[in-house]
């Protein structure tokens, strides 16, 4: 009795090792196959462009990166070699940290006001507008700046005016970082301080904010690199300079005076016909790309250890 | 005696009840919490509705019940943490002492430091462990206090001092569940406070961690007034001195209110409770 049954048990034990084993050309495993190559096959060509990009930005702009590259003016139209984009490279630098100097503060506070005191129903429509306002094409902020600053003289082409609609295309980048980095802070936490006898604020500075910097970090340094690579909103509001503009023995008068910009020149140099100019743009675009690679890895770096 | 625990003559019931157990619970005994027809409303949900209860002073008052009985939301009114929930809402009066926690004149912010509190799920500051416990020093901006004394005393209060004694700059999150969650409670009596809140605290450790929880609530017991909600059964019944059994009931939209059943001496709620639903519920068998 005790035998067989003990049989019965090993055969049972076989049969479902059987069932378990891999079966070829069924359906499921075709379906599954095919799912997985196609969207293999998908994601490589979603990433064809990005390296494609920065191969080709690299081998076109490597040439003409040299030490004059940093530290020229750009040249004229007609002189076939030297020439480079340092004045730009400080345009671009300046307006970003007007930009920035502008943008954090106030993004920061909105955020913080959005996330920890405001009520559902408003921050759910402030969340809306910040979503449409990053949504606005980058160019109709440069002609908004343009009518604000420009037109009316309040600041003319300048470093300002380039800078302040920098500040515009951050703003809603740095409240949505902000806010979601605010929001992944456990309530439990705040409750933990505000438990404690804290009041809102202090639950806010002390503990809600150290703990979502490092993400916070991460938001900024994204909403940098986009403005720093923007052409459209400088068109119209910081022009362009073959020149030094930005004069750091009196910054605060040169910041009201058109100023170089990377992407401005370019756009400008790269519809152009003369090759040093062409080969320059290149230049420039390599040292965009590369902006933006390191702040991403910037980011990521001050993110290596985040907390929630 | 009715079934029906919602009457209006629950406070004077349970009181009359207490009386017959001098041993754990005398009349002389001072009240801390006096909690008067109290309504919860979250918006238009009432959560909890017509609780008439007293919290006497340096004891263990356990609040037990099934989910959705409203026992968290209960505790959470004893400091007022309530308000960081939007639409919250409470009718009738909560005394602390001779005040109304609710009355206009009163600052949540002065009630939370003199009454502390630990949650559920352990949550230590993202802060290193000196820092956690000094906190709610340092906001309450006592200047003189000797903050290393007060970080140790509190650390040794809540038997964990021999464990981190040598790591007092790690971070809190470094720490095992149970060691978080006793140094969310050293954290809690820092600042001295008058009342210990407890909300599930052992509902997310591991049983000898909760064991060694439920030693520090009994010998912290002597000197702060503890509530805890529990709805581990067996740890009302080895912590607690006073049982408040809640339950939930559906109304004709199929909304659950929480009510306040009956309580009375632990002892007495486990072994002789008055209402059916308690009985039902202490015995195991629900609904």
């Amino acid at each position: 009795m005790s035998s067989s049954h003990q049989l019965s048990h090993k055969r049972s034990a076989k049969a479902d090792t059987d069932s378990i084993n891999q079966k070829q050309g069924s359906r499921q495993s075709i379906g599954e196959t095919a799912w997985t190559v196609i969207s293999g096959l998908c994601l490589v060509i979603a990433l064809i462009p990005l390296f494609l990009v920065i191969i080709y930005v690299v081998i076109k702009g490597i040439n003409r990166l040299d030490v004059a590259a940093f530290t020229e003016l750009p040249p004229p139209p007609l002189a076939d070699e030297g020439g480079g984009f340092a004045n730009a490279l400080i345009g671009t630098l300046v307006m970003v940290a007007i930009g920035a100097l502008i943008s954090v503060p106030f993004g920061v506070m909105a955020a913080i006001y959005l996330s920890e005191f405001s009520s559902k129903k408003i921050a759910k429509w402030i969340r809306f507008a910040t979503n449409i306002l990053s949504g606005v094409p980058s160019i109709l902020i440069g002609v908004f700046i343009y009518g604000l600053l420009v037109l009316t003289n309040v600041t003319g082409y300048s470093a300002i005016a380039g800078g302040t609609a920098l500040a515009v295309l951050m703003l809603p980048i740095i409240v949505r970082t902000t806010d979601e980095s605010l929001q992944i802070v456990p309530r439990q936490v705040r409750w933990a301080s505000v438990g404690l006898g804290a009041s809102r604020y202090e639950t806010v500075l002390r503990v809600v904010l150290p703990a979502a910097l490092p993400a916070i970090a991460t938001g900024l340094t994204l909403a940098v690199a986009r403005a720093a690579g923007e052409t459209a909103p400088l068109i119209f509001t910081a022009l362009f300079a073959q020149f030094w503009t930005f004069n750091p023995a009196d910054p605060f008068s040169s910041l009201f005076s058109p100023i170089a910009s990377l992407s401005v020149l370019v756009y400008n140099f790269a519809a152009v016909p003369y090759k040093n100019q062409q080969e320059l743009a290149w230049a420039a675009s390599l040292i965009l790309v590369a902006i933006v690679l390191l702040t991403s890895i910037l980011s990521r770096w001050a993110t290596r250890n985040r907390i929630y | 005696m009715t079934d029906n625990s919602t009457e209006q003559s629950t406070d004077q019931k349970s009181i009359q009840e207490l009386a017959n157990y001098p041993d754990s619970y005398s009349e002389n005994d001072e009240t801390v919490f006096r909690a008067e027809n109290i309504n919860i409303y979250y918006g238009d949900f009432l959560a909890v509705r017509d609780v008439n209860m007293e919290i006497p002073a340096r004891k263990v008052t356990a609040f037990i019940g099934p989910s959705g009985c409203g026992k968290s939301t209960l505790i959470r009114c004893l400091n007022r943490l309530n308000d960081l929930i939007e639409g919250f809402c409470l009718e009738g009066r909560m005394f602390y002492h001779d005040q109304n926690l609710y009355a206009d004149e009163v600052d949540p912010v002065e009630v939370r430091r003199r009454i502390g509190m630990v949650f559920q799920q352990p949550n230590p500051f993202p802060k290193s462990i000196y820092n956690n416990v000094a906190y709610g020093i340092r906001v309450t901006g006592k200047k003189d206090a000797d903050m290393d004394e007060v970080v140790e005393r509190s650390l040794q209060r809540a038997a964990l001092w021999d464990e981190v004694k040598d790591k007092l700059g790690a971070n809190g999150l470094s720490l095992s569940g149970g060691q978080q969650q006793r140094l969310c409670i050293a954290r809690a009596i820092a600042t001295n406070p008058d009342v210990v809140l407890m909300d599930e605290p052992c509902s997310s450790l591991d049983p000898i961690s909760t064991l060694k929880i439920e030693e520090l609530i009994r010998d912290l017991s002597e000197e702060y007034t503890i509530v805890i909600v529990t709805h581990n059964m067996q740890q009302a019944t080895r912590v607690s001195d006073i049982t408040a059994f809640f339950n939930a009931q559906a109304n004709e939209e199929g909304k659950r209110s929480g009510y306040l059943v009956e309580y009375g001496p632990t002892e007495h709620i486990f072994n002789s409770p008055q209402q059916e639903a308690t009985q039902n519920y202490v015995s195991g068998q629900f609904g």
